[in-house]
């Protein structure tokens, strides 16, 4: 774990108290079975919010507390450990990041402080196919006006404002669209984790340079990375409640007369996973902190977060069903869910394979 | 009929043939068993039925099984014709089930003569569901450990307990089930029972998986009641019963296809579909081309493997080596296949219901997350891995795994 700070001390156990209150897995499965139109629960969302953790890497002047990526990190992976669905990602990290690095004076005043104090969601509105290529964009400006379909938009339900990538005059550039602009329609998906998600579609959407963020397609980068190392925190924080609650059953469940956990076969395969889980961390710490710093290797250790931690809460969630044998495969067991969002987060702003090809070509070969 | 010579078995043939063109329904041509799903939402149609009654009344859904108990009575050679006949047709076999799969061949080997006059023609016409009373909450790796309990009551048993993944069970006529009828020993103290499903004393539930709802019950019996003359072999003697069964069970689990499992397109075609080749033709994402082609490779070795050991089977006396790791390894490889179809699929194959996503891609989600009991039922991974490394390799056995 990283040397905190005492405000980052106490915004993690703050967060580890509210979710242990507040928002135990129970409260996700009962969000799910009441099919929450918005994939997540309002009134935590909203408790959230009053915490002060939707403005947590929003600057002071825009109603922030301007903590920090780490210190972001240090909640959502709070957040990941009982799979607590909530717009921060998408919101508070993605689109706060977009505005901070990319907004102009009058956009940040419009948006960052409802952002913050979590009176407005927005939402990163990037890919257009079956798989994450930030690089491949149909959407286009053409004569004020913005049309393109934009595909699995994380909270594209709750979202009041956009952040769409599309080219103008061969360029990506990103643009806010407000939800509620004429030629916008967005409908549903029902993803296998349950979380918030939509198609997104623009059709003639009026837009003008003061709707456009500035720095283009290096500007996306950036906050594509933010969005990855925020998502990795929150990874790591379910994939390590996965395994505590595989080793807590390995300890209790008999059979043969003993606990299964004396089987060296299975001892083994958790000393591994612990293994993977402390490589994972380290990563997904250092790629927080890199971004804290603005440092120059920030996208490679992005890359390293994101498909370390997609391979280790891939191999966890297999290994919680797997070891609790068939009650794992029950619906009744928390376990099929943490298999699900692992495969969503998984897919998320770049799978392992996405980010391994991105690494390598940051090394050059 | 013991002769193999090629007159006699093509004059099979053209009856089969001929027999199958008098009696399968053409309405029911290339249509799946409706049996196959455990899932028996609907009522057979009047064709569904006249197929499974004439297949039965020949006795050749259990083609091999003795005709003086409803079988057909045939050679090996002679039901791979009737299995072909039917496959050239269309035609599905109507008989199926747990009866057919592991009971039946278990009480043919173990009943006694009544048993089977009473218990074996009834699963020949597909008249009767069976249901396989085995695991418990607390008994599953470690079966032995069961706990439902028997008291004998003179001419019959009363039964007391809760049995879990009783596959079928809300459908079943009847339950084949150990019991516990001694508690002073532990595999010397089971009995293999058999009684209908159709009493008060059951109460049957459904479990929702994590792919949805499913087949599978958890069961609860209070007094239930169980004749004496259901009792499959002695009284504390069915473990062996049981070791039997699961035998065929296994036998039945190990097949690996090379689709998805979900009927749907080969991977293959999939990930060109999906995520497109590269100028010189290759997968555009390489990484994902290796794995693929190593599953694939592997696939194939596991195939060839599988055709090694029905030859070697056929040639020496005892069964090849090479079944005892089929299980793990084709298990392996389908659920690695199933991994990567959510990934070509990407956000496609990340659906749980609607119309944003195409059948196939809710398909293969659900294939995934059901695919996941494979390594889990008949025998979970880990303890096939210790039959391996304990009979298999002599390695030594430290714990009480039987
Ligand atoms: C979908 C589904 C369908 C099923 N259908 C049927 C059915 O029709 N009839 C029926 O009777 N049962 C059925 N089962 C039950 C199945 O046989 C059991 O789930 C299985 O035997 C494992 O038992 P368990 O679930 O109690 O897990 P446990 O035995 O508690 O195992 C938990 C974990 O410990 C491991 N483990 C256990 N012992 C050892 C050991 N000695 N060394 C190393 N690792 C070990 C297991 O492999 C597993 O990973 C079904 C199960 C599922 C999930």
């Amino acid at each position: 774990m990283a040397v905190l700070t005492e405000e980052q001390s106490m915004l993690r156990d703050a967060a580890k108290s509210w979710v242990q209150e507040k928002s135990p897995v129970t409260a996700f499965r009962k969000m799910r079975d009441s099919g929450a139109e918005l994939g997540y629960d309002v009134a935590a969302w909203n408790e959230m919010a009053e915490m002060g953790w939707a403005g947590v890497i929003v600057p002071e002047e825009y109603g922030g507390s301007n903590f920090g990526y780490l210190s972001l990190g240090l909640v959502l992976e709070e957040l990941g450990r009982t799979l607590t669905a909530s717009p921060l990602i998408a919101s508070g990290l993605g689109a706060a990041s977009a505005l901070i690095l990319g907004g102009s004076e009058e956009q940040k005043q419009a948006w960052l402080p409802k952002i913050a104090d979590g009176s407005a969601v927005a939402a990163l509105a990037i890919d257009e196919g079956p798989h994450h290529r930030p690089e491949k964009v149909d959407a286009k400006v053409e004569g004020g006006k913005l049309s393109g379909k934009k595909v699995f938009v994380l909270e594209g339900m709750a979202a009041d404002l956009f952040v769409v990538s599309a080219k103008s005059g061969g360029a990506i550039e990103l643009y806010l669209v407000k939800a509620d602009a004429a030629g916008v329609s967005r409908s549903k998906l029902s993803l296998a984790d349950s979380r918030g998600a939509a198609n997104v579609t623009f059709e003639n959407v009026a837009v003008s340079d003061a709707d456009k963020l500035t720095g283009g397609a290096a500007l996306l980068d950036k906050v594509l990375d933010r969005a990855r190392a925020g998502l990795s925190a929150e990874m790591l924080g379910a994939a390590l409640q996965a395994f505590e609650v595989t080793l807590d059953y390995l300890k209790t469940r008999v059979q043969f007369g003993q606990v299964i956990g004396s089987f060296q076969a299975l001892q083994h395969r958790a000393a591994k996973m612990f293994t993977e889980l402390e490589l994972s961390r380290s990563a997904v710490e250092a790629a927080l902190t890199a971004i804290d710093n603005d440092a120059p290797d920030t996208a490679e250790l992005v890359s390293l977060a994101k498909a370390k931690m997609g391979d280790t809460f891939h191999l966890v969630s297999n290994e919680m069903v797997q070891m609790h044998g068939g009650i794992g495969m029950t619906d009744a067991h928390d376990a099929g869910f943490y298999l699900k969002r692992a495969r969503a987060a998984e897919a998320a702003f770049g799978n392992q394979a996405f980010h391994r090809d991105r690494y390598a070509r940051i090394q050059g070969y | 009929m013991a002769d193999f010579g090629g007159t006699d078995l093509e004059a099979f043939r053209a009856e089969v043939r001929s027999w199958v063109e008098a009696n399968f329904p053409a309405s029911l041509k290339g249509k799946p068993n409706p049996m196959a799903r455990e899932e028996r939402g609907s009522e057979p149609t009047p064709d569904q039925e006249a197929w499974r009654k004439a297949v039965g009344a020949k006795g050749w859904g259990t083609p091999t099984w003795p005709a003086e108990y409803g079988g057909g009575g045939l050679s090996g050679a002679q039901a791979r014709i009737v299995q072909g006949e039917f496959a050239r047709a269309g035609a599905y076999n109507p008989i199926g089930g747990m009866g057919v799969m592991m009971f039946g061949p278990t009480l043919l080997e173990y009943g006694t003569e009544a048993q089977k006059q009473e218990h074996i023609p009834p699963i020949c016409r597909g008249e009767i569901a069976w249901c396989q009373g085995f695991s418990e909450p607390g008994a599953g790796s470690d079966l032995a450990s069961l706990q439902t309990k028997a008291e004998d009551k003179g001419d019959h048993f009363v039964i007391n307990g809760q049995k879990i993944w009783t596959s079928g069970a809300q459908w079943a006529d009847w339950c084949f089930c150990l019991v516990r009828t001694d508690t002073s020993k532990k595999h010397e103290g089971i009995s293999f029972v058999l009684f209908t499903m159709h009493q008060p004393g059951v109460e049957v539930r459904p479990i929702p998986l994590i792919a949805g709802s499913s087949p599978f019950c958890e069961t609860f019996f209070t007094d239930a009641r169980a004749e004496k003359k259901d009792l499959v072999g002695p009284l504390n003697g069915g473990w062996t019963i049981a070791k039997r069964l699961l035998q065929h069970e296994r036998s039945g689990l190990t097949g690996a296809g090379g689709g998805l499992g979900s009927g749907g397109k080969p991977i293959e075609v999939l990930a060109k579909e999906y995520v497109g080749l590269d100028d010189q033709g290759r997968l555009a994402d390489h990484d994902l081309r290796t794995r693929l082609v190593t599953n694939a490779m592997n696939m194939r070795a596991f195939q060839q493997t599988a055709v090694r050991a029905m030859v070697e089977a056929k040639g020496n006396a005892s069964p090849s080596s090479a079944t005892s790791i089929m299980k793990n390894a084709g298990t392996q490889l389908i659920q690695e296949r199933h991994e990567m179809a959510l990934e070509i699929m990407g956000h496609q194959g990340l659906g749980w219901e609607g119309d944003a996503f195409k059948a196939d891609e809710l398909a293969a989600v659900r294939g995934w997350l059901f695919g996941k009991a494979f390594t889990i039922f008949g025998g979970s991974q880990e303890v096939q891995s210790n039959i391996v490394s304990k009979r298999i390799l002599g390695l030594p056995d430290l714990t009480q795994a039987k």
